[in-house]
């Protein structure tokens, strides 16, 4: 081979590279936004939809040009709903790979088992997970200053079903909850709240996160006679016991769930028997129901093309917290920049974002950012939701 | 609003529990027929009643076989999947010891509950019910015509077995294996063809258990581990190796469940069958059936 075809095969290798790196190099340096999401294991319902709607949006953000002309580049790592590997992970993203800040983890106890990450490192976390604890130091009594939240917190779930129940005159209610931390939590809230909206509490059943029959549980509520049903949990056994409590008869006794039931598949996994039942969602589970002039109509109408088109199956209201999370922390990015104690000072400020699951006003006092109108009453008929009168 | 008597309550969980114990009964006997010929607990025995609601959900929900053809499909192919265990975990091994065996089956589990996870995905299935849905009232209690299937499975499961290994010579065969290994070898017994029977065996039990029990459970892939340990708890209840301790084990444990939970505190459901399940230990440490010499003679 001669000197100069090799000075014109170089040339044309050269140029290719340059060709195919021509997009990317379009961004002048990139921002770093971590993410641990339970995407594989039990809790995989909540990190799969997170996971994928953070793709999908930083996809979108980086094929509009990026942030203030820098690539978005998210860093997403699994916690497979384990509180180890999700510490582990969060310190990586933070210490490793030095990220401007950390969204998720998906749990409450995932979430709680890396707050004090976020203040050791001055990192900005915006959690997905519904505890208020998260964002509430209970020892000292005051607002963790570097953990934000997306989620609704239970406590607004709770109020939501009481003033639904209160204007129906209802006053006698069983509880029923799962004995993992969401249910635990929901039930602490359902009896701490009760007597403020005058709630007489028959019965009070647990079951096991794996359990595969609350026949038991709901023949002792029978027994009970409650006006309704208030039941709190997730995955597979908020469908399980939906089928008992058909099968036993018992639909003539009104059954609330919380806000974990708030996928379609959960509607068309208890074949049926779902019909009737109520339970308090946030606007992305209801966007085509929502009226024309709803704050959120445009923003979650537009989430909900955008899923299904690019995953194709049906959009689950929990991608909407990693939304959420992503969509505050991209705002704050590019506001201030890659400054971990101003993306803090940004979020802590902000007012009127409109998001998945609600109006967000965060202030120093409230890392949470909603209130309980953040949730609507929706009941399934039909075997869709439909906004509950 | 209607109400419930106290006898129709206690009638509903006694149903309850014992569907429930069934199929723990059914999940602990495939515990025992693998320990008795190789004196192994197979930790992939809770995967066989997955695969068997997965499996059974793909070809009657899916590909839309009907139950009569899809039902023994099933059982059929995860029968194939005990089979490949024993012949691509089990057999290879060089120097068997009980340990590396035990570790051979959690392995295969892990690895089997992985590739569910990646040809069902993370969901829950649902599979409709044999006959229908509608329930049936006897004395207050509500019984879903689905019960009966599982009971009547476990029921057919104990005559056939039963059966096999008092009248038929490979059952004989086998239960020479489990009494004595070296010596059925001495006789011409082929020990190995023995330890893929009872693999192929168990698979099959376990995936009748999970058919049964999908309609009334849902199933998805993770549910293995669960069912393994409550059925481990039946077998060793019941005293490890034997049949009707097995059955008795698993039904015993289903309804102290469904009692504990009904009358006393649904929270603490688990800890009631755990407790039982010392207190027998502690005064009988081979179980209700088994038999404390033959329990010495074992390696596990």
């Amino acid at each position: 081979m001669t000197l100069r075809k090799i000075a014109v095969l170089s040339t044309i290798c050269l140029f290719a590279v340059g060709l195919l790196a021509g997009p990317a190099l379009a961004f002048k340096g990139a921002y770093k936004v971590g993410a641990v999401f339970s995407v594989t294991g039990r809790t995989s319902f909540l990190g799969d939809p997170e996971k994928k709607t953070a793709e999908m949006l930083a996809e979108k953000i980086n094929n509009a040009g990026g942030i203030n002309g820098k690539k978005l580049e998210l860093i997403i790592y699994d916690s497979e709903g384990d509180a180890t590997k999700a510490n582990l992970a969060v310190r990586k993203l933070i210490t490793q790979d030095k990220v401007c800040a950390v969204i998720g983890p998906s749990l409450s106890g995932t979430s709680l088992a890396v707050v004090p990450l976020a203040a050791k490192y001055e990192t900005p976390l915006v959690s997905c997970a519904a505890s208020y604890k998260i964002v509430w130091d209970d020892k000292e009594s005051k607002v963790r200053k570097w953990v934000f939240k997306t989620p609704q917190t239970d406590t607004m779930a709770v109020q939501a079903i009481y003033a639904y129940l209160n204007k129906k005159g209802v006053n006698k209610i069983a509880v029923l909850s799962v004995t993992s931390g969401f249910g635990a939590s929901g039930r602490g809230e359902l009896l701490r709240l009760a007597p403020g909206y005058g709630m007489k509490i028959v019965a009070d059943e647990k079951y096991g996160p794996k359990d595969t029959d609350m026949t038991a549980q709901l023949t002792k509520i029978k027994g009970k006679a409650p006006q309704v049903i208030v039941n709190w949990s997730v995955g597979p056994t908020q469908v399980v016991v939906l089928r008992n409590w058909k099968d036993l008869g018992m639909t003539s006794i009104p059954f609330y769930q919380s806000h974990g039931f708030g996928s379609r598949k959960n509607i068309k996994l208890a074949a049926g028997a779902a019909e009737g039942v109520y339970c308090p969602l946030g606007a992305v589970n209801v966007a085509e129901l929502l009226p024309d002039d709803h704050p959120q109509k445009a923003v979650t109408m537009q989430y909900m093309k955008d899923y299904t088109a690019k995953y194709n199956e049906p959009l689950s209201s929990f991608g909407g917290h990693a939304w959420d999370a992503l969509e505050l922390v991209a705002d704050a990015l590019k506001a201030v920049g890659c400054d971990k104690a101003k993306i803090r000072d940004y979020l802590e400020n902000t007012q009127g974002f409109v998001g998945q699951h609600g109006v967000f006003n965060f202030s120093p006092d409230d890392h949470i950012g909603l209130d309980k109108n953040a949730f609507q009453m929706v009941v399934v008929k039909d075997g869709d939701w439909t906004l509950a009168e | 609003m209607e109400t419930i008597t106290l006898t129709g309550q206690i009638f509903q969980y006694l149903v309850t529990g014992i569907t429930v114990g069934s199929v723990y009964a059914m999940v602990a006997v495939g515990f025992n027929i693998i320990y008795n010929v190789t004196e192994i607990i197979n930790f992939a025995q809770g995967e066989f009643v997955m695969l068997g609601g997965l499996i059974m959900v793909f070809l009657h929900v899916a590909v839309g076989l009907p139950l009569i053809l899809a039902f023994p499909a099933t059982v059929a192919l995860v029968t194939l999947v005990g089979v490949l265990l024993d012949r691509l975990a089990i057999n290879p091994i060089r120097r068997p010891t009980v340990l590396s065996l035990i570790i051979a089956t959690i392995a295969a589990s892990i690895l089997i509950k992985g590739t569910a996870m990646f040809i069902w995905g993370k969901d829950p299935f649902d599979l409709p019910a044999f006959s229908g849905r509608d329930p049936i009232t006897v004395l207050g209690a509500v019984i879903q015509p689905q019960y009966f299937w599982v009971i009547g499975f476990l029921v057919l499961i104990v005559i056939v077995l039963t059966f096999f290994f008092e009248r038929t010579i490979i059952g004989k065969a086998m239960s020479a294996c489990a009494d004595n290994p070296d010596a059925a070898s001495l006789v011409g017994i082929d020990v190995k063809r023995m330890v893929l029977l009872s693999f192929a065996l168990s698979a099959a039990i376990g995936a009748v258990a999970g058919i049964t029990m999908t309609p009334i459970a849902l199933m998805e892939y993770d549910r293995g581990a669960m069912l393994a340990i409550k059925g481990f708890g039946a077998a060793v209840l019941g005293g490890l190796g034997s049949f009707p301790g097995a059955v008795i084990g698993g039904l015993i444990l289903g309804v102290i469940e469904s009692l504990g939970a009904g009358l006393i505190s649904s929270g603490y459901k688990d800890a009631f069958a755990l407790i039982v399940l010392l207190f027998v230990l502690f005064f009988k440490p081979s179980g209700i059936f088994g038999n404390i010499e033959i329990s010495k003679i074992k390696r596990f």
